[in-house]
């Protein structure tokens, strides 16, 4: 029986609707820039940060519980990354019409009260997470700055446990980003984990 | 009967009244059978939370469709731990939900999330509809007219 059940299942496996991963970016695309608002008021590019490596860049938002669950594993990774090339930069994706708590106004509260010291910007007309192709909050990509791009390098998770902090086992935005600054490609370069559907109207 | 021998029935009844609702808690070896029933039943698995607010908004729809015949639902939560006792259950609880609630706590979601379907990103809501002969995945919101289309073209 357990063999017809795996039959059955690899039978399947290439039929689901493919809606969610067909767009996008994938590993080793050039990811655009963009000009959005941060909580400061300031309008933030990629272009601003000269110095930078790469980026670890993290679409994320106030009122979901996963993305609540990771602030402080978010700032702690810029904590870590920053002074070494890789800032974190936050974008919130959801459309502040579409669900209570995402504007600006409450983006600066939280960025506040928990002391972010990354921006926190706003994707203002919902223009630039269909680009890279995040479905969800938390959603992570890190990039790697090549001459003038930023290349794609991981997309994914932050690690392998989002509702128990103390569990985590693998830490893979920084396993991606150690082996980018050794000059090495990241072993893991794509991972999944639980997250809220960004909301548009 | 003496006293002494009807003070633990009596907690026992006390105890059981308080505990009418129970949802069981499975890591993802415990659920997998659950998303391969061989069932003449058209099978609606969707994944949920409490926090989420379009879940919760699609859920009733998912009430009315376990009420079909040749139609089960099994409504599979994504809450926090923590949060099962404290919100879960009063939840389901106050909803009344009749559709079957488990709660999947398995934290190896970069495992289980492309055993459920490659082609889901994670996000919340998502559903599964399968039947003998047909499999599909929706990571989506569903209106209700929506969802009763697609699990009807399963039949």
């Amino acid at each position: 029986m357990k063999i017809i059940l795996f039959a059955y299942s690899l039978l399947f496996l290439s039929t689901p609707t493919d809606l969610v991963n067909g767009d996008g970016y994938k590993i080793g695309d050039v990811a655009t820039d963009f000009s959005l608002l941060n909580v400061d008021g300031e309008m933030v590019s990629l272009a601003d940060f000269e110095d930078a490596k790469g980026f670890i860049l993290i679409f994320t938002c106030n009122t979901c519980p996963y993305s609540v669950a990771y602030e402080d594993r978010i700032i702690a990774l810029d904590k870590a990354y920053k002074s070494k090339g890789y800032p974190v930069i936050a974008i919130n994706p959801n459309d502040p019409a579409a669900i209570d708590g995402d504007d600006l106004a409450d983006m600066k509260v939280r960025a506040t009260e928990k002391g972010f010291n990354f921006p926190y910007l706003q994707d203002v007309g919902q223009q630039v997470y269909p680009q890279y192709g995040a479905t969800k909050t938390p959603h992570v990509f890190v990039l790697q700055k090549e001459g003038n791009n930023n290349i794609v390098r991981y997309i994914g998770s932050i690690d392998d446990s989002s509702r128990k902090p103390n569990k985590v086992k693998k830490r893979y935005v920084e396993q991606a980003v150690d082996a980018l600054l050794a000059g090495k490609s990241p072993s893991t370069t794509t991972t999944k984990a639980i997250g809220c559907s960004i909301k548009t109207l | 009967m003496k006293p002494n021998r009807l003070l633990p029935i009596l907690l026992f009844a006390i105890y059981s009244f308080a505990q009418t609702t129970e949802v069981a808690s499975f890591d993802y070896q415990q659920l997998q059978p659950l998303l391969h029933q061989n069932s003449e039943s058209v099978q609606v698995v969707n994944f949920w939370a409490t926090w989420c607010a379009p879940c919760i908004k699609e859920l009733p729809y998912f009430e009315e469709l376990n009420k079909l015949e040749g139609v089960e639902v099994l409504l599979v939560s994504l809450d926090f731990p923590k949060h099962k006792q404290k919100r879960l259950i009063p939840f389901v609880e106050k909803q009344k939900l009749q559709s079957k609630v488990v709660h999947l706590d398995d934290e190896n979601e970069n495992y289980w999330i492309n055993e459920i379907s490659t082609t889901w990103s994670g996000a919340l809501p998502a559903t599964l509809i399968y039947s003998q002969n047909r499999r599909g995945f929706y990571e989506q919101s569903f209106t209700k007219s929506e969802l009763f289309k697609e699990v009807k073209s399963y039949f």
